[in-house]
């Protein structure tokens, strides 16, 4: 049994890979595909009645999500619609400045932070293991506590409207403005929306994941279909994106409970921080809500010009180009503070350059349909709708982005034009025209044509009527973000036209709402794949099955249905792989990142509790605090941490019964994989690059307001104990390399030392926790920037190191407990991961509480 | 940047008016058919920056108008006049000659075209200087003359045609943004840094500005009137506004400055050559002279002013200034034509 004395996790897939024709083509004997059925409709059955609400299959996460996300849009589109009649007519009293103010800074707040963004994501979870043909996302689980979370965040931030403190210093939460508000709906934004923001991240995390490890066997990443590649591209702007809001967010909510002066010109703060923070993460934001959408078109085009995409690398390269594109402008929502001119001119070029790989996209599909035969559907009509909403929109962005002629409109509603337009044509529409597209793929009925029609011809001329005008409402001299306005300038009659509009939109998404909506069991299903698509979501069996694929096929081209013939009668008579599921579990293949070879059977985790509890718990923590209730949140999120121990203790990287398995096709996968083989692994990782991105923003912070003030630090500043922030570098780099031993011994078989390393890395790390607290105590973080900074840095790394040490016991516990063990050991691995990043947060923060300071 | 570096500047030096202020503008007939005044319009230009940044937003919304035609055209004709299957090799030569050649050479113009007049709109200023502060929600106007003093006003902007102004803004709390669109773009105001812009008026008129950034509860009621002069006139105009208050004239005013000192107002508000030096609120020294009241929110009429001192929060929601509701009519108006008479 040599197999007995390599870890696990090493273990290498055996027998034959690819199939040949002649193995595809045995058949399949009726008892065994009957017997195989029934095992995966028993291990992938939805649990029925009030335990239906623990499923965490991506099918019933993702329509939750994307209902959840849907009923938000339309509570902020009810938000638009009051504000329309507040600006009516002039001097309007219909609704109070102050509601008004909350009006619309939730309209903005709910449309881009409970609408956009968590719809990519919901419809991403509801489709993305369809295109890849995949049974699930990798961590089911980790998507159904994404979701709880965006519910109970959602609801609490939305809800606020209702209670008449919701917060009113605008989506984008300038201070000092939003710094010196008085209530609490600065804290509901800033904590609310952080807690969905986290959420956001997960979902993200795992949609990469899901595109890099979980593709069907023979789906090299030149093949696959590009809605993955948009998830790719989208996943990896959100981890880098959200983490500087993150970091802003932190500091924001630091000064508002405990006065830290971040954002305090008076106390050597910069209310400018805060806006670079802000519009690093604002900008690429606006490309993370466009460029989903252009990878639904991207989905929807081909079917209908009837052939494959044109320029398929060009697509691929001009989207991860849009996506690092995105990052390099947002010096353009502050063209006017006042910046030199040649940072201006730089800024401005790079707005403009984003236009290319955005025309090469849009120009890449009507280049296919002219090159194909096109028959129109519903779903095209939308996007014809998108396209021509979307080219105005973005040819008022190229105006714009010229920055004197934005110093004329910035702030204006020729802006709220713009960005609707840009947001309508590069979101709505397209995300609708999915709907039309999709729907038959999940509910597998139809929604209606003439329904369908109404709603576009109602929301596209409501839309035009609405938001046209509105560019010369701007260039007449109305600014954004008014409550009222006087009469004589010109602009009455313009708002009353958009008030019209608008009430005509609202009719158009009535009418969308109730065709998605109405009862449809008197209604035929649909025949498979309605559309002729060529990718594998329309694989699909009919009637439903929450198996997903009956069996996961070899993949070589891009639209298999079309090219691959035979494919879809194979993958119903489970002649792929992964057939059957005899041991009753909830399996899916992981395959290799670039060529997708079979690398090991995943089991999926199932329903559960324990992730609404953990969603419940995590919730707490982050809402008390926004009343300021600080015991009850420390109680939460202690048991929040408790849940999601005891989730992972149970139902993740357990020693599996066997350790490899058939697959299906003479190929024998492993059961268990640790380390890079492994998707938890990755998901480390990815989840740790985005938490190092959120670290950079602060420490970039520190370097801000070195340039930006010329006494920071303050001449004669008290400096944090260079004793003691050496002793707690010391430590946390001993408890790194103790975690880091630790993996090597337990592997080498010597589990009592790396038992040892696992006691040790604890202990030093509480020490190394206690020498940075004490480090930073004489100084008082209320009286200047200077001394809030060191302490922010600290409050980060100790909140960093705690998740650190209860890894560390974690590890300990499974070592003592037969969960960890020389040959299963994939817990230690992604904790070592973890504290390599830990471990160089601790030194850079080090260096940057007590080295750099001295030598400002 | 700080006033001291303004220092060589000698005062206004005439010069005549640009072309812009005779020209016919092809947004002249939109306007009329929006019936507006122009007032506070982007599209009625009335001075060197709004003019140049007008011929800008024309030149460019052709171009889009064009662009937006041909690409949906496009579209139109491959999905509905001609759906058939035409050539790929034609279809590969549009991505590159529409997504890539065709962009770069149009917005690499736009951008020379764009960029090329910014050095221009930023030119050092050879005017007055004004420091303007924004506070909630009001501003406070300072000019700073040649001899070194300053003389302070109040939501109201006043600028020799000619001559390019410079204005040098700052914030007292939160962040505001300075904008007068017939004479030119925007420029934020922070608390505790000073922002610089300059303007250069052509046309003698009176204008509207708005505060542009989101500043609280009554940023919809932050505004003031910006007054083009002829150079002379605007030198007069200075030299009255430095003079301190004329005295009450009328036993009705003589009343309302005594209630005015018994109510406290000398408290917040100043009134040079009074006992009143409040630096909290507007100076008034010349209040009746302005064109509007409360920046922007009413005009000057007794009647504006008692209906402002009764309630201003009725006007203003969130404004400091406490409502005197508790005064008579008698006593409102008194006061009232107190100020209207402070020309």
């Amino acid at each position: 049994m040599k197999q007995n004395r390599i870890p696990a996790g090493d273990l290498a897939p055996e027998g034959i890979y690819p199939p040949t024709e002649e193995m595809l083509d045995e058949p399949v004997p009726d008892e065994v595909r009957a017997r195989q059925e029934d095992n995966l409709r028993a291990a992938w059955k939805t649990p029925q009645g009030w335990r239906y609400w623990t499923a965490v299959n991506n099918s019933e996460v993702g329509l939750w999500y994307t209902l959840t996300a849907f009923f938000f849009m339309l509570m902020a589109g009810v938000m638009a619609l009051l504000m329309r009649l507040q600006l009516w007519a002039p001097e309007n009293d219909l609704i109070s400045a102050d509601r008004f103010n909350q009006l619309f800074t939730m309209h903005g707040s709910a449309m881009m932070f409970l609408f956009a963004v968590p719809m990519f994501e919901a419809i991403s979870i509801l489709i993305l293991p369809a295109f890849l043909g995949a049974r699930d996302m990798p961590f089911p689980r980790l998507s159904a506590y994404g979701y709880w979370c965006f519910l109970i965040g959602g609801v609490f931030v939305i809800g606020s409207i209702l209670f008449d403190a919701a917060p009113k210093a605008g989506w984008f939460m300038y201070p000092p403005l939003a710094t010196k508000e008085q209530g609490i709906g600065s804290d509901i934004w800033l904590l609310g929306l952080s807690f969905i923001e986290v959420a956001s991240i997960a979902a993200a995390v795992e949609l990469i994941v899901g595109a890099l490890k979980c593709r069907p066997p023979g789906m090299r990443v030149n093949v696959m279909p590009l809605y993955a590649w948009y998830v790719l591209v989208v996943g990896g702007m959100i981890l880098f994106a959200f983490p500087p809001l993150i970091a802003g967010d932190f500091l924001f909510e630091l000064e508002r409970s405990f006065d830290w002066p971040f954002f305090d010109p008076t106390r050597g703060g910069d209310p400018m921080l805060w806006q670079h923070l802000f519009w690093i993460f604002g900008h690429p934001e606006v490309y993370i809500i466009f460029l989903p959408s252009i990878a639904i078109a991207a989905m929807v085009v081909p079917t209908v010009a009837r052939r494959p995409i044109l320029g398929y690398s060009w697509i691929v390269l001009s989207a991860v180009g849009t996506g690092f594109l995105s990052f390099g402008l947002w010096v353009h929502h502050m063209f006017t503070t006042g910046l030199p001119n040649i940072s201006l001119g730089f800024f401005s070029a790079a707005s403009e350059a984003v236009v290319i790989p955005t025309g090469i996209q849009l120009f890449a599909f009507v280049a296919t349909l002219i090159a194909g035969r096109v028959v129109m559907t519903l779903p095209m009509l939308w996007i014809a709708g998108a396209l021509a909403i979307f080219t105005a929109g973005g040819l008022t962005g190229v105006m714009v982005a010229i920055a004197p002629f934005d110093w004329q409109v910035h702030d204006t509603y020729f802006i709220v034009a713009h960005l609707h337009y840009t947001l309508f044509g590069g979101m709505i529409f397209p995300v609708i025209a999915g709907v039309y597209y999709f729907f038959p793929f999940f509910r597998k009925k139809m929604l209606s044509e003439r329904l369908g029609r109404w709603a576009f011809w109602l929301i596209f001329t409501g839309f035009n009527i609405c938001f046209l005008p509105m560019h010369l409402t701007g260039l007449l001299g109305m600014p954004r973000r008014v409550y009222t306005y006087p009469e004589g300038l010109g602009i009455d009659w313009l708002n009353q036209i958009s008030t019209v509009g608008a009430f005509i939109i609202a009719a158009g998404f009535a009418v969308f709402a109730w065709d998605i909506l109405r009862p449809k069991s008197g209604q035929p299903q649909i025949e498979r794949n309605p559309w002729g698509g060529g990718t594998l979501e329309w694989s699909h069996e009919i009637p439903e099955t929450k198996w997903g694929v009956r069996s996961i096929p070899y993949v070589t081209t891009r639209y298999p249905l079309w090219d691959q013939p035979k494919m879809v009668d194979r993958m119903d008579r489970g002649r792929y792989y992964l057939p059957d599921a005899e041991e009753g579990l909830r399996e899916t293949i992981v395959t290799s990142v670039i060529d997708a070879r079979p690398l090991q059977v995943q089991r999926v985790t199932g329903p559960a509790y324990i992730t609404i509890l953990a969603a419940g718990f995590t919730g707490g923590a982050f809402i008390f605090p926004t009343f300021h209730l600080y015991p009850p949140a420390i109680v939460c999120a202690a048991f929040a941490v408790v849940c999601i121990c005891y989730w992972l203790w149970t139902s993740t990287a357990r020693p599996p019964e066997a350790d490899m398995k058939e697959a299906g096709l003479g190929l024998r996968l492993p059961t268990y994989a640790a380390g890079p083989q492994a998707v938890g692994w990755w998901a480390v990782w990815i989840t740790m690059l985005g938490d190092a991105t959120a670290f950079a923003s602060l420490v970039f912070g520190v370097f801000f307001y070195w340039t930006s003030n010329a006494a920071f630090p303050p001449p004669g500043a008290e400096h944090a104990s260079g004793t003691l922030v050496a002793l707690a570098t010391a430590a946390f780099a001993a408890a790194w390399l103790a975690t880091r031993a630790a993996r090597g011994l337990n592997r080498a078989g010597r589990v009592g030392a790396a038992r040892a390393g696992l006691v040790a890395g604890p202990l030093l790390t509480a020490a190394g926790m206690a020498a940075i607290i004490f480090s930073v105590l004489d100084l008082d973080p209320t009286t200047h920037v200077y001394p809030a900074m060191m302490w922010a840095l600290m409050v980060w790394l100790v909140a960093h190191a705690s998740a650190g040490l209860i890894m560390q016991l974690y590890c300990l516990a499974g070592s003592l407990f037969g969960k960890l063990t020389p040959r299963y050991d994939a817990d230690l691995w992604n904790v070592t991961l973890f504290w390599h990043f830990l471990g160089l947060t601790a030194l850079v923060t080090g260096a940057m509480i007590g080295l750099v300071p001295r030598m400002m | 940047m700080t006033a001291s570096l303004r220092a060589e500047t000698t005062g206004p030096r005439p010069r005549a008016p640009r072309r812009a202020a005779a020209r016919l503008w092809p947004l002249a007939a939109l306007a009329l058919l929006a019936g507006c005044e122009g007032r506070q319009s982007v599209l009625v230009p009335a001075g060197e920056d709004s003019r140049v940044l007008g011929d800008l937003f024309w030149v460019m919304l052709v171009g889009a108008v064009l662009l937006w035609i041909g690409m949906n055209g496009l579209f139109y004709w491959a999905t509905r006049r001609s759906p058939a299957a035409h050539s790929q090799y034609l279809a590969n030569w549009l991505v590159i000659l529409g997504g890539i050649l065709f962009p770069t050479v149009t917005l690499g113009a736009l951008l020379v075209y764009g960029l090329s007049i910014m050095p221009d709109l930023r030119a050092t200023g050879d005017g007055p200087v004004i420091r303007v502060t924004g506070e909630q929600w009001w501003w406070r106007v300072e000019y700073e003359r040649a001899d070194g003093s300053t003389v302070t006003t109040a939501n109201e902007i006043r600028l020799p045609a000619g001559v390019r102004s410079t204005f040098l803004l700052d914030s007292k709390e939160v962040i505001h943004s300075f904008w007068v669109p017939s004479l030119g773009g925007k420029m934020d105001m922070f608390p505790g840094r000073v922002t610089e812009m300059t303007l250069g008026p052509e046309r003698p008129g009176v204008y509207r500005g708005q505060c542009a950034e989101f500043c609280g509860e009554s940023h919809a009621w932050m505004a003031f009137e910006a007054e083009v002069m002829e150079p002379a006139a605007f030198e007069a105009w200075l030299e009255a506004e430095a003079a301190e208050a004329r005295p009450p004239e009328g036993a009705l005013a003589e009343r309302g400055r005594a209630l005015f000192f018994a109510q406290g107002c000398g408290g917040c508000h100043a009134v040079r050559g009074t006992p009143a030096v409040g630096q909290v609120g507007p100076d008034l020294t010349h209040v009746g002279s302005r064109h509007s009241l409360a920046a922007g929110r009413l005009g000057t009429s007794v009647e504006d002013f008692a209906k402002w001192v009764a309630n201003p929060g009725a006007w203003k929601p969130g404004a400091e200034m406490p409502a005197y509701a508790h005064l008579t009519d008698d006593q409102l108006g008194a006061i009232a034509t107190y100020l209207e008479g402070l020309e």
